[in-house]
This record gives structure tokens, C-alpha cells and sequence, in this order.
């Protein structure tokens, strides 16, 4: 009998490509011989569409990459302008950019478990997880305004100060929160189906994972202890104590265990960033790049000159290019900019941690069978927004 | 008790209604066969409207039970608690255009959701629904379901070959694969309560138990009841083993294809089989339509055996959203080497019982 493989089009649309992700994958039986992830269906030209903006209105266009972690965008790109032009920001508003973009870690991952185990077929973990997800887009709201698209952060500090009852309402998270992750261990860590669909499924080694550019969580359950936040710390996150969870195989179950134990560790961080939180101004004095108060705009002409020139034109940047990369919940993310001296940004580009990550999938997924594929591409926490940009 | 329960049984009802029927065949002076056929039909008819109602009731149960688990609501908006809403799905199912994608094979694809749900209603002729609610007394009742539930396997097949899609051939293999084997611990658990019942007919087993809760045989067979509900829930293609439908693997499975009311059939034979499973249950281990007590017996005989289907399949239901699903691999070395072994052991455990008391 003659036989032969078939070929497989996963998505774009399918229920658990997590957007549009299409994924050609070859079968003998329910074998997968080979995965190769086709993207760029949601491509929006974010990176093009900064290039026409001044440098804070750009700060708009980073929420939309990986929605499910607008906070860590917005961080990533306003450092990176701060670093061009050398901007130091005061200790408070560090210290909110800390608390709001663990907010962001746990949103993120949040998402994650639940899409993850509902690929699975744990249906109901996406609405505990969905549940305890309000609480967070609804801190967002609080402070900026929007669930999602934040847009909080501003080059030099924070668009505005914390709105008071913010440290009640942090803390009604924090002594909630680990209750509920208890709950979603009691569910899934120790089930016996979860463990048979999750270990071993995905392995992949240190080494492979360091050659394939992972980062983040994928990178750590293999064992490799990278985390910039520890190792190149940023926006004082050297003042606070975490720890680093590591897997060991490197599988799908240790990248499960890693991602609940680092929703722990942002609680520990939210909890001391809350406790220390210094008091002083949330963005810095100089008026190169913040307009100036409204009193004094209202009342004296050069002010009044200042503020519509700031609004209008923006600020310049002296020449020249900068990266920058933080720890964004799916892994490293970096932002290179090329500044030609004018107001507006020469050239962005982002380092996506999804782009990279979902780039190491048929080495994940050989030898696997289909319904690994999708555990797989849920292990991989990838955002399409942030792949195709 | 009859004389205390009579008022609200059933069986004097029917009784009424077979002495108006025959009355007026005798007066008109038609041959004893008409009125046998005029029966048949009303029986036919009688349980294909209350299944009807019971499919409906379930799909609304069962999205009330997983919005509950969710800490939801459910469907609020039509009717009171959205009672009405699978009527209006129904009714939207039914005005839908049937679409047949041009490479299907046409006669295939027509025949398989008919299958399936011509099989399903066949099953439910055995089943005893009450205290002489039982539309046919075959004395191999539990035979001829197993035989029956077997051809839902082929309309799997059917449709997913017929679709001509590679998600449902997928859908329809996995499936294909996974009744067949199923269908073996399935079978071996019941020999347990056959052997302790040294009868095949449903009523027979129901007469075995008697209503005194101690008695049934949930408790010497506790290791079958449990085979029997895993099984159970592999046939029925629920989570945890609903591989061939799994949404997030091949979108729907065998049923990708299918739109409109042939897709509604595949979703009425779903949830019947699941009420199958319950009444089957309810009359092999939890004593049929009998009270636990003999004092509740004021309780009609019909609301006993629902409510204790309905437990089962809530049980079920509840299986669904808690658990995540197996692979194809674990699912088929888990009939194999967890559920045959076992079985066996419950025959032999049953066997030696027997013969000792």
C-alpha cells in the first residue's frame, strides 16, 4: 500500500492559532513531520505609522502591538527615547511604571492560562481567568482612562499623577490575587490529564533555546536564568527582591509551573514598589520635553508660547540611534530608534518576543501530534499584533 | 403502594386512552392489526415529542450548568432564565440554508446526520421511563441498545468522509477509533450487573433491584458503574475524551461541514445519547423508576427515573467543564490498559460473588 503524508493548513482562522497565525503543517497519521508558522495577517504598519508621528503622539501606536500588554510597550519605547535624549526620571513615577507593568505581567499572563487551557480543553479556566483580568483592565481604566490602549506613560514620567484610592485598590488586588492562583493550581497543576498533555509535550534545551533567540518564561523553563530585570535592571527595579523561576525540561509544563510562579514574584514586586512608593513629581522638570503646568501656561506669554509649541511641534531629539529592551511578559523586548534631529522618529523598530519565539515552532512541535501543535503554540504565549506589527 | 401513587402514575391514563382507541376500532369493525399499528404510532409519536422537548431542555440545562461552574449567568434574555432561547436557536437552525460544499459526496452527506439521529431515537424504544412506561418489553432490552448505539460510529464515518475536508476526515477517524474501543469496556461493564441480575431485559433488571436504595447495584458494582460512566462518556465524544469534535484542534471535527438542520441533528443526537446514557445507568445501577425508599413512592415512578437521568447527566456535564482533554494516544492506552483490565476484573470479582452467595 502506497502511503504518504498530508499537508494541514491551520488558520488563519481556527480557534486556537490565538488570532490570525496560519500554520502549514505536514502529517503522517496525526504525526506532525514539519510546522511552519505563516504570518504577517495582521500586519498594521505600526512601525511605519511612528515614523509620521512626533515622539509622544508614537506612544499610542506601542499599546496596539501586543494588546495584552500595552503598559510594557509603552515602557519599552519611552525609555528608549529617554535614553537618546538622556532624561532622568523621577523615582516616583519609576516606581508607578514598576507597579503598572506587573499589572501588566499578570494581564498578560492571565490571558495566557487561559486561552492556553482552553486549547487544552479546560474550557472554563478562561472565565476564572477572565474574572480576575477585569479587576486589572479596570485599574488601567482608573488610572489613564482606557481598558486597554493605556497609553500612560509618557516620555520623562507618567501623563499624570496616580488618582487617589490608587494604593486601596492595588492592595484589594494583592490580597485577592494569590487565593485565586491557588485556585487555578487546584484545577490544572496536579491534574492528571493536564500533566499528560503538557510534560514533555515542546521540549527544548538550553542550548537550542539560546540558538533560537528565545527569551522570557519559554527561555527560563529550559533552565537558562535570563531575566533583565535582574540582569540588566531598569526603572529601579534593582531596589526591589525577586526571584527568577526556572523550569528544567524545558517543556510545556515547566513553561506553565514558570508563568504561575512568576505571577507570585509581580505581587512580591507590586507589594514593595506600593510599600516604598516616594512621594515627589511623577515627570521630570525639564521643559524640554514636558509642557509646562496649566497654571503658568494660563498666565504668563512665554509659557503660553511653550505650551503650544510643545503640543504642536513636539521636541527634537539630537541624531543618532539607541536600543533599549526590557522584560516584557512573552520575553525580551527591545526598541531601536533612529533619530534625524527633527520631531519625528527617523525610524522604530521593535525586537518582538512573539515574533522570535514563534519562530523556534517546528522545532518544538516536530515528532509531536496535532493536538500538541496547539498546547504548543499556547505555550508560546504569542500576541499576532505584536508579531506582524 | 399502587393504590397510594396511582393518581399521579401514568399507566391508568394510558389505560384510558388504549380502552378509547380499541372502543372505536371495535365499533368501526377494523381487523386487530389496525389497532396495533394506530398504537405503534402514537407510542412513536409520544417519544419522539418528549425527546424532542428533552434535547431542548438539555442544551438550555447544559448552558445554564457550564455558566453556573463559570460564574455566569447563562442565557437571562428570552424567556424566564432564558428558557426559550434553545427554542429560537431552533427555530433559526431550521430556517438556515443547507449548504453542501460542491466536492462532498452528496448522498453521504445527506445520510449521515439521519443516521445518527434515527439511532438514537431507536435506543430510547427499550428504555423504561416509569412504572409500565416501557414502549416495548424486549427481553434483550440492553442487547439491542449497545447494538443499536453502535451505528452512530458509521454516521461519523459518514460524515466525515462525505465532507471531504481533512478536519473531518481527522474528526471521523479519531472518532472511528475511539468508539470502537470504548465500546468494549462499555460492553464488559454491564456483564457485571447481567451476571448479579441473571437477565437481559431493562425491565428485568429494574425487577432485580427492588426499591430499597441499599439494594441497587451501584454498590456491589461500583467498579462497573465507574467503567460504564467513563466509557459512557468516551462514546458520547465529551470532554474529557472529545477529541473527535475538539473545537481547538480541528475547529468542529466530523460536523464542520454541516450547517443548518443537519448540523442541529448532530446537536439533538449529542445531547439524547447523553440522556441515553443516563436512563441507562438509572436502570442498570441506580434502580430504574423505583424510589430509594418504598415510603417515597407517593413520588410518580416517571420523576424518579428523570431526576436520577438527569443526575447522571449533570455528572457528566460537570466532567466537561472541569477537565481538559485527552490526547489520541493517552485516550487509546486508557481503554486498553486502564478500563479493559478493570472490567475484567469486575466480571470475575461479580462472577466468584455470585457463585459464593
Amino acid at each position: 500500500m502506497s502511503y504518504k503524508t498530508i499537508t494541514l493548513n491551520v488558520g488563519p482562522q481556527h480557534p486556537a492559532t490565538h488570532g490570525v497565525l496560519r500554520v502549514k503543517i505536514e502529517l503522517d497519521g496525526e504525526t506532525i513531520v514539519s510546522a511552519k508558522p505563516i504570518i504577517g495577517y495582521l500586519h498594521s504598519g505600526i512601525e511605519k505609522n511612528m515614523e509620521v508621528k512626533t515622539y509622544t503622539q508614537a506612544i499610542t501606536m506601542t499599546d496596539r502591538m501586543d494588546y495584552l500588554a500595552p503598559m510594557s510597550n509603552n515602557l519599552v519605547y519611552v525609555m528608549a527615547v529617554e535614553k537618546l535624549m538622556d532624561v532622568e526620571v523621577p523615582p516616583r513615577a519609576q516606581y508607578i511604571r514598576v507597579i503598572l507593568t506587573e499589572l501588566t505581567r499578570l494581564n498578560s499572563h492571565l490571558v495566557w492560562l487561559g486561552t492556553h487551557a482552553t486549547d487544552i480543553g479546560a474550557m472554563t479556566m478562561l472565565l476564572y481567568c477572565f474574572r480576575e483580568r477585569e479587576k486589572i483592565t479596570q485599574m488601567y481604566e482608573f488610572v489613564s482612562g482606557v481598558r486597554m490602549m493605556s497609553s500612560y506613560f509618557r516620555i520623562g514620567g507618567l501623563d499624570n499623577d496616580v488618582p487617589p484610592g490608587f494604593d486601596v485598590r492595588i492592595k484589594d488586588i494583592l490580597d485577592t490575587f494569590p487565593a485565586k492562583i491557588e485556585e487555578y493550581e487546584g484545577l490544572l497543576t496536579e491534574n492528571k490529564i493536564w500533566k499528560n498533555r503538557t510534560i514533555g509535550v515542546g521540549k527544548i534545551s538550553a542550548e537550542e533555546a539560546i540558538k533560537s533567540g528565545l527569551s522570557g518564561p519559554l527561555l527560563r523553563a529550559s533552565g537558562v536564568n535570563w531575566d533583565i530585570r535582574k540582569s540588566n535592571p531598569y526603572s529601579s527595579y534593582d531596589h526591589f527582591e525577586f526571584d527568577v523561576p526556572l523550569g528544567e525540561n524545558g517543556d510545556t509544563y515547566d513553561r506553565y509551573k514558570c508563568r504561575l510562579e512568576e505571577m507570585r514574584q509581580s505581587l512580591r514586586i507590586i507589594r514593595q514598589a506600593l510599600d516604598g512608593l516616594p512621594s515627589g513629581p511623577y515627570i521630570t522638570k525639564d521643559r524640554k520635553i514636558t509642557p509646562p503646568p496649566k497654571e503658568e501656561a494660563l498666565k504668563g506669554m512665554e509659557q503660553l508660547i511653550h505650551h503650544f509649541k510643545f503640543w504642536t511641534e513636539g521636541f527634537k531629539p539630537p541624531k543618532g540611534d539607541v536600543y533599549h529592551s526590557i522584560e516584557s511578559p512573552k520575553g525580551e523586548i527591545g526598541c531601536y530608534i533612529v533619530s534625524d534631529g527633527t520631531n519625528k522618529p527617523y525610524r522604530v523598530h521593535f525586537r518582538p518576543p512573539s515574533f522570535v519565539n514563534i519562530s523556534a515552532l517546528d522545532k518544538l512541535a516536530r515528532g509531536q501530534m496535532v493536538s500538541d501543535l496547539i498546547a504548543i503554540i499556547g505555550s508560546v504565549d504569542i500576541v499576532l499584533g505584536e508579531v506582524d506589527r | 403502594m399502587p393504590e397510594l401513587s396511582a393518581g399521579l402514575e401514568l399507566i391508568g391514563f394510558l389505560q384510558w386512552v388504549y380502552n378509547i382507541i380499541a372502543s372505536i376500532i371495535n365499533t368501526l369493525g377494523l381487523p386487530q392489526i389496525i389497532l396495533n399499528i394506530v398504537l405503534m404510532v402514537l407510542i412513536c409519536l409520544a417519544i419522539i415529542v418528549f425527546l424532542a422537548l428533552m434535547a431542548l431542555f438539555l442544551i438550555w440545562w447544559e448552558r445554564k450548568v457550564a455558566a453556573h461552574f463559570q460564574d455566569r449567568l447563562g442565557p437571562m434574555m428570552t424567556g424566564w432564565h432564558g428558557w426559550l432561547q434553545t427554542v429560537a436557536d431552533a427555530l433559526k437552525l431550521l430556517q438556515k440554508e443547507d449548504i453542501v460544499v460542491a466536492s462532498a459526496d452528496r448522498k453521504v452527506h445527506y445520510w449521515a446526520p439521519v443516521v445518527v439521529f434515527t439511532a438514537c431515537l431507536m435506543a430510547f424504544v427499550v428504555i423504561p421511563f416509569g412504572k409500565g412506561l416501557s414502549p416495548s418489553k424486549v427481553n434483550i432490552g440492553i442487547l439491542y441498545i449497545l447494538a443499536i448505539t453502535s451505528l452512530t460510529v458509521i454516521s461519523l464515518l459518514m460524515a466525515g468522509w462525505a465532507s471531504n475536508n481533512k478536519y473531518a476526515l481527522l474528526g471521523g477517524m479519531r472518532s472511528a477509533a475511539q468508539i470502537v474501543s470504548y465500546e468494549v469496556p462499555l460492553t464488559l461493564s454491564i456483564i457485571g450487573v447481567v451476571l448479579m441480575s441473571g437477565t437481559l431485559s431493562m425491565g428485568g433488571f429494574i425487577e432485580a433491584q427492588g426499591p430499597y436504595f441499599w439494594k441497587w447495584y451501584i454498590w456491589p458494582q461500583i467498579l462497573g458503574f465507574a467503567i460504564y460512566l467513563s466509557a459512557a462518556t468516551a462514546e458520547l465524544n465529551r470532554t474529557p475524551f472529545d477529541l473527535p469534535e475538539a473545537e481547538q484542534e480541528l475547529v468542529a471535527g466530523f460536523n464542520i461541514e454541516y450547517s443548518g438542520m443537519k448540523f442541529a441533528m448532530f446537536f439533538l443526537a449529542e445531547f439524547l445519547n447523553m440522556f441515553l446514557v443516563g436512563a441507562v445507568a438509572t436502570t442498570l445501577f441506580l434502580g430504574g423508576w423505583q424510589p430509594p425508599l418504598p415510603g417515597l413512592s407517593f413520588i410518580p415512578s416517571y420523576i424518579w427515573f428523570l431526576g436520577k437521568s438527569l443526575f447522571i447527566v449533570f455528572v457528566i456535564m460537570w466532567f466537561k467543564w472541569t477537565y481538559p482533554r485527552l490526547r489520541v494516544d493517552h485516550l487509546m492506552a486508557f481503554a486498553w490498559k486502564v478500563l479493559l483490565p478493570l472490567a475484567f476484573l469486575n466480571i470475575i470479582l461479580t462472577a466468584v460473588g455470585v457463585y459464593i452467595f
